[in-house]
Protein backbone atom coordinates (compact mmCIF):
# COMPACT_ATOMS: atom_id res chain seq x y z
CA UNK A 1 0.00 0.00 0.00
CA UNK A 2 1.35 3.34 -1.58
CA UNK A 3 1.24 5.57 1.84
CA UNK A 4 2.63 9.15 2.76
CA UNK A 5 6.45 7.73 3.42
CA UNK A 6 7.16 6.32 -0.03
CA UNK A 7 5.81 10.19 -1.46
CA UNK A 8 8.00 11.81 1.07
CA UNK A 9 11.03 9.29 0.10
CA UNK A 10 10.74 10.38 -3.35
CA UNK A 11 10.49 13.70 -2.79
CA UNK A 12 13.64 13.62 -0.44
CA UNK A 13 15.20 12.04 -3.39
CA UNK A 14 14.12 14.67 -5.75
CA UNK A 15 15.19 17.23 -3.70
CA UNK A 16 19.20 15.73 -3.15
CA UNK A 17 18.98 15.72 -6.97
CA UNK A 18 17.90 19.13 -7.28
CA UNK A 19 20.47 20.32 -4.86
CA UNK A 20 23.60 18.56 -5.86
CA UNK A 21 22.79 20.01 -9.45
CA UNK A 22 22.53 23.61 -7.36
CA UNK A 23 26.11 23.02 -5.89
CA UNK A 24 27.73 21.12 -8.77
CA UNK A 25 27.24 23.46 -11.76
CA UNK A 26 28.93 25.77 -13.16
CA UNK A 27 26.40 27.04 -15.88
CA UNK A 28 24.06 29.74 -14.01
CA UNK A 29 20.66 28.10 -15.97
CA UNK A 30 21.66 24.95 -15.50
CA UNK A 31 21.69 26.15 -11.35
CA UNK A 32 18.32 27.15 -12.24
CA UNK A 33 17.43 23.78 -13.09
CA UNK A 34 18.67 22.40 -9.85
CA UNK A 35 16.50 25.52 -8.50
CA UNK A 36 12.89 24.01 -10.10
CA UNK A 37 13.76 20.44 -8.80
CA UNK A 38 13.97 21.68 -5.47
CA UNK A 39 10.98 23.56 -5.75
CA UNK A 40 8.53 20.64 -7.04
CA UNK A 41 10.21 18.35 -4.38
CA UNK A 42 8.80 20.67 -2.45
CA UNK A 43 5.39 21.03 -3.57
CA UNK A 44 5.25 17.41 -4.26
CA UNK A 45 5.67 17.51 0.04
CA UNK A 46 2.57 19.97 0.04
CA UNK A 47 0.47 17.88 -1.86
CA UNK A 48 1.22 14.45 0.07
CA UNK A 49 0.32 16.02 3.40
CA UNK A 50 -2.20 17.65 1.91
CA UNK A 51 -3.85 13.89 1.10
CA UNK A 52 -2.29 12.36 3.95
CA UNK A 53 -2.52 14.33 6.91
CA UNK A 54 -4.70 16.70 8.83
CA UNK A 55 -5.65 19.98 7.06
CA UNK A 56 -8.27 19.18 4.11
CA UNK A 57 -6.65 20.73 0.77
CA UNK A 58 -4.71 24.05 2.00
CA UNK A 59 -1.47 21.85 0.49
CA UNK A 60 -2.76 22.02 -2.48
CA UNK A 61 -3.43 25.70 -2.22
CA UNK A 62 0.82 26.22 -1.31
CA UNK A 63 1.29 23.94 -4.01
CA UNK A 64 -0.50 26.52 -6.43
CA UNK A 65 1.25 29.22 -5.13
CA UNK A 66 4.43 27.55 -5.57
CA UNK A 67 4.36 26.75 -8.71
CA UNK A 68 3.04 30.59 -9.78
CA UNK A 69 6.08 31.59 -7.94
CA UNK A 70 8.58 29.55 -10.04
CA UNK A 71 7.21 30.60 -13.51
CA UNK A 72 7.83 34.35 -11.91
CA UNK A 73 11.27 33.35 -10.39
CA UNK A 74 12.02 31.56 -14.23
CA UNK A 75 11.02 34.33 -16.17
CA UNK A 76 13.15 37.11 -14.26
CA UNK A 77 16.07 34.70 -13.62
CA UNK A 78 16.30 34.33 -17.57
CA UNK A 79 16.46 38.00 -17.97
CA UNK A 80 19.02 38.72 -15.97
CA UNK A 81 20.82 35.33 -17.45
CA UNK A 82 20.43 37.23 -20.64
CA UNK A 83 21.61 40.72 -19.43
CA UNK A 84 24.56 39.48 -17.58
CA UNK A 85 25.46 37.59 -20.78
CA UNK A 86 24.90 40.64 -22.94
CA UNK A 87 27.41 42.30 -20.54
CA UNK A 88 30.03 39.64 -20.55
CA UNK A 89 29.59 37.12 -23.09
CA UNK A 90 29.36 34.66 -19.61
CA UNK A 91 27.11 32.57 -17.66
CA UNK A 92 29.49 30.79 -15.90
CA UNK A 93 28.34 31.10 -12.31
CA UNK A 94 32.02 31.20 -10.71
CA UNK A 95 32.98 33.81 -13.49
CA UNK A 96 30.25 36.47 -12.31
CA UNK A 97 32.96 38.35 -9.32
CA UNK A 98 32.33 41.48 -10.61
CA UNK A 99 30.75 42.77 -6.96
CA UNK A 100 33.22 40.56 -4.96
CA UNK A 101 35.72 43.94 -4.39
CA UNK B 1 0.61 -5.83 -6.02
CA UNK B 2 -2.01 -3.21 -6.63
CA UNK B 3 -2.41 -1.37 -10.16
CA UNK B 4 -1.72 1.80 -7.75
CA UNK B 5 1.48 0.67 -6.64
CA UNK B 6 2.67 -0.41 -10.02
CA UNK B 7 1.95 3.48 -11.07
CA UNK B 8 3.61 4.72 -8.66
CA UNK B 9 7.07 3.14 -8.72
CA UNK B 10 7.03 3.41 -12.89
CA UNK B 11 6.07 7.07 -12.27
CA UNK B 12 8.44 7.43 -9.53
CA UNK B 13 11.01 5.83 -11.87
CA UNK B 14 10.52 7.74 -14.63
CA UNK B 15 10.91 11.28 -12.44
CA UNK B 16 14.21 10.05 -10.45
CA UNK B 17 16.09 9.26 -13.53
CA UNK B 18 14.95 11.87 -15.68
CA UNK B 19 16.12 14.31 -12.25
CA UNK B 20 19.43 12.05 -12.22
CA UNK B 21 20.19 13.11 -15.61
CA UNK B 22 19.22 16.51 -15.56
CA UNK B 23 22.00 16.82 -12.16
CA UNK B 24 24.56 14.86 -13.92
CA UNK B 25 24.55 15.13 -18.11
CA UNK B 26 27.16 17.08 -19.41
CA UNK B 27 25.26 19.05 -22.23
CA UNK B 28 22.44 21.41 -20.96
CA UNK B 29 20.68 20.90 -23.92
CA UNK B 30 20.12 17.46 -22.68
CA UNK B 31 19.41 18.79 -19.09
CA UNK B 32 16.92 20.81 -20.18
CA UNK B 33 14.81 18.32 -22.58
CA UNK B 34 15.24 16.16 -19.24
CA UNK B 35 13.60 18.38 -16.70
CA UNK B 36 10.32 17.80 -18.86
CA UNK B 37 10.34 14.10 -18.14
CA UNK B 38 10.55 15.44 -14.33
CA UNK B 39 7.91 17.63 -14.81
CA UNK B 40 5.88 14.97 -16.66
CA UNK B 41 6.49 12.61 -13.61
CA UNK B 42 5.69 15.05 -11.01
CA UNK B 43 2.37 15.52 -12.86
CA UNK B 44 1.46 11.81 -12.96
CA UNK B 45 2.66 11.68 -9.12
CA UNK B 46 0.08 14.89 -8.62
CA UNK B 47 -2.96 12.32 -10.41
CA UNK B 48 -1.90 9.36 -8.12
CA UNK B 49 -2.21 12.31 -4.84
CA UNK B 50 -6.29 13.50 -6.66
CA UNK B 51 -4.93 16.43 -7.38
CA UNK B 52 -6.46 17.21 -11.00
CA UNK B 53 -5.60 20.59 -11.11
CA UNK B 54 -2.64 20.67 -10.27
CA UNK B 55 -1.93 17.81 -12.41
CA UNK B 56 -3.18 20.54 -15.49
CA UNK B 57 -1.23 23.11 -13.51
CA UNK B 58 2.05 21.28 -13.64
CA UNK B 59 2.06 20.56 -17.22
CA UNK B 60 0.95 23.57 -18.34
CA UNK B 61 2.85 26.07 -16.58
CA UNK B 62 6.40 23.85 -16.17
CA UNK B 63 6.27 22.25 -18.99
CA UNK B 64 4.51 24.68 -21.67
CA UNK B 65 5.96 27.49 -19.97
CA UNK B 66 8.83 27.36 -17.74
CA UNK B 67 10.80 24.74 -19.98
CA UNK B 68 10.45 26.59 -22.90
CA UNK B 69 11.95 29.80 -21.05
CA UNK B 70 14.90 27.81 -19.93
CA UNK B 71 15.44 26.30 -23.23
CA UNK B 72 15.32 30.14 -24.56
CA UNK B 73 17.58 31.03 -22.22
CA UNK B 74 20.00 28.15 -23.28
CA UNK B 75 20.02 28.72 -27.08
CA UNK B 76 20.45 32.56 -26.44
CA UNK B 77 23.84 32.17 -24.63
CA UNK B 78 26.91 30.76 -25.80
CA UNK B 79 27.73 26.75 -25.23
CA UNK B 80 25.05 26.34 -27.84
CA UNK B 81 27.33 25.11 -30.54
CA UNK B 82 29.29 22.95 -28.05
CA UNK B 83 27.44 20.67 -26.58
CA UNK B 84 30.05 18.78 -25.34
CA UNK B 85 30.64 20.58 -22.30
CA UNK B 86 27.64 23.47 -22.00
CA UNK B 87 27.19 22.00 -18.76
CA UNK B 88 30.60 21.73 -16.42
CA UNK B 89 30.45 20.13 -13.81
CA UNK B 90 32.74 21.27 -10.64
CA UNK B 91 32.74 20.43 -6.85
CA UNK B 92 31.64 16.86 -7.58
CA UNK B 93 32.66 15.53 -4.53
CA UNK B 94 31.59 18.29 -2.21
CA UNK B 95 28.35 18.24 -3.75
CA UNK B 96 27.43 14.49 -3.84
CA UNK B 97 28.55 14.66 0.09
CA UNK B 98 26.69 17.64 1.12
CA UNK B 99 23.52 16.30 -0.97
CA UNK B 100 23.93 13.00 0.63
CA UNK B 101 24.02 14.29 3.79
CA UNK B 102 20.98 16.27 3.48
CA UNK B 103 19.30 13.29 2.17
CA UNK B 104 20.57 11.25 5.21
CA UNK B 105 18.74 13.92 7.66
CA UNK B 106 15.41 14.07 5.31
CA UNK B 107 15.30 10.52 5.54
CA UNK B 108 15.74 9.99 9.29
CA UNK B 109 13.06 12.77 9.85
CA UNK B 110 10.46 10.92 7.59
CA UNK B 111 10.86 7.72 9.31
CA UNK B 112 11.09 9.03 13.03
CA UNK B 113 8.18 11.56 12.63
CA UNK B 114 4.49 10.10 13.94
CA UNK B 115 2.71 11.65 11.38
CA UNK B 116 -1.18 12.80 12.31
CA UNK B 117 -2.63 10.27 9.64
CA UNK B 118 -5.91 10.35 8.39
CA UNK B 119 -7.61 8.34 6.07
CA UNK B 120 -7.41 9.69 2.48
CA UNK B 121 -10.79 10.94 1.52
CA UNK B 122 -11.93 8.93 -1.66
CA UNK B 123 -12.71 10.07 -4.89
CA UNK B 124 -16.30 9.27 -7.09
CA UNK B 125 -14.82 8.55 -10.87
CA UNK B 126 -15.20 12.45 -12.22
CA UNK B 127 -15.35 14.06 -9.32
CA UNK B 128 -11.95 16.55 -8.41
CA UNK B 129 -10.65 19.00 -6.03
CA UNK B 130 -11.06 21.60 -8.00
CA UNK B 131 -14.51 22.93 -6.87
CA UNK B 132 -12.86 23.13 -3.15
CA UNK B 133 -9.86 24.79 -4.17
CA UNK B 134 -11.53 27.25 -5.81
CA UNK B 135 -13.41 27.84 -2.97
CA UNK B 136 -10.37 28.19 -0.45
CA UNK B 137 -8.71 30.49 -2.89
CA UNK B 138 -11.60 32.74 -3.43
CA UNK B 139 -12.19 32.80 0.24
CA UNK B 140 -9.38 31.76 2.86
CA UNK B 141 -6.69 32.48 0.88
CA UNK B 142 -8.11 35.56 -1.35
CA UNK B 143 -5.08 37.77 0.09
CA UNK B 144 -2.33 35.56 -1.27
CA UNK B 145 -4.42 34.91 -4.11
CA UNK B 146 -4.20 38.94 -4.80
CA UNK B 147 -0.69 39.56 -3.84
CA UNK B 148 0.41 36.72 -5.88
CA UNK B 149 -0.69 37.99 -8.99
CA UNK B 150 0.17 41.66 -7.99
CA UNK B 151 3.77 39.46 -7.87
CA UNK B 152 3.21 38.06 -11.34
CA UNK B 153 2.87 41.50 -13.01
CA UNK B 154 5.88 43.12 -11.01
CA UNK B 155 7.72 40.26 -12.27
CA UNK B 156 6.63 40.01 -16.13
CA UNK B 157 7.84 44.21 -15.79
CA UNK B 158 10.72 43.53 -14.20
CA UNK B 159 11.91 40.95 -16.61
CA UNK B 160 11.33 42.81 -19.46
CA UNK B 161 13.09 45.86 -18.57
CA UNK B 162 16.36 43.96 -16.84
CA UNK B 163 16.36 41.97 -20.36
CA UNK B 164 15.60 45.35 -22.53
CA UNK B 165 18.66 47.52 -20.51
CA UNK B 166 21.75 46.72 -22.83
CA UNK B 167 19.30 47.64 -25.77
CA UNK B 168 18.77 51.36 -24.08
CA UNK B 169 22.47 51.58 -22.96
CA UNK B 170 23.42 51.74 -26.73
CA UNK B 171 22.11 54.21 -28.30
CA UNK B 172 23.56 57.14 -25.62
CA UNK B 173 20.60 57.12 -23.68
CA UNK B 174 17.71 57.08 -26.33
CA UNK B 175 15.95 54.06 -27.36
CA UNK B 176 16.49 52.50 -30.48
Amino acid sequence: MIGLTHFLVLSALLFTFGLYTILSRRNAIGVLMGVELVLNAGALNFVAFGRFVEGGLSGAVFSIFIIVLAAAEAAVAMAIVLAIYQNIRNIQADKLDALQG
Amino acid sequence: MSPYSIAFYAIGLLTLLSAAVVATNRSIVYSGFAMIFTFLGVAGLYILLSADFLAAMQVLIYVGGITVVILFAVMLTRGIEDPKSSNPVMNRPASALASAGVLAMLLVLIFNTDWPLRAPKSLAPGEGISGELGELLLGRYLLPFEVVSVLLLAALIGAVIIARRETLGDGGGEPR
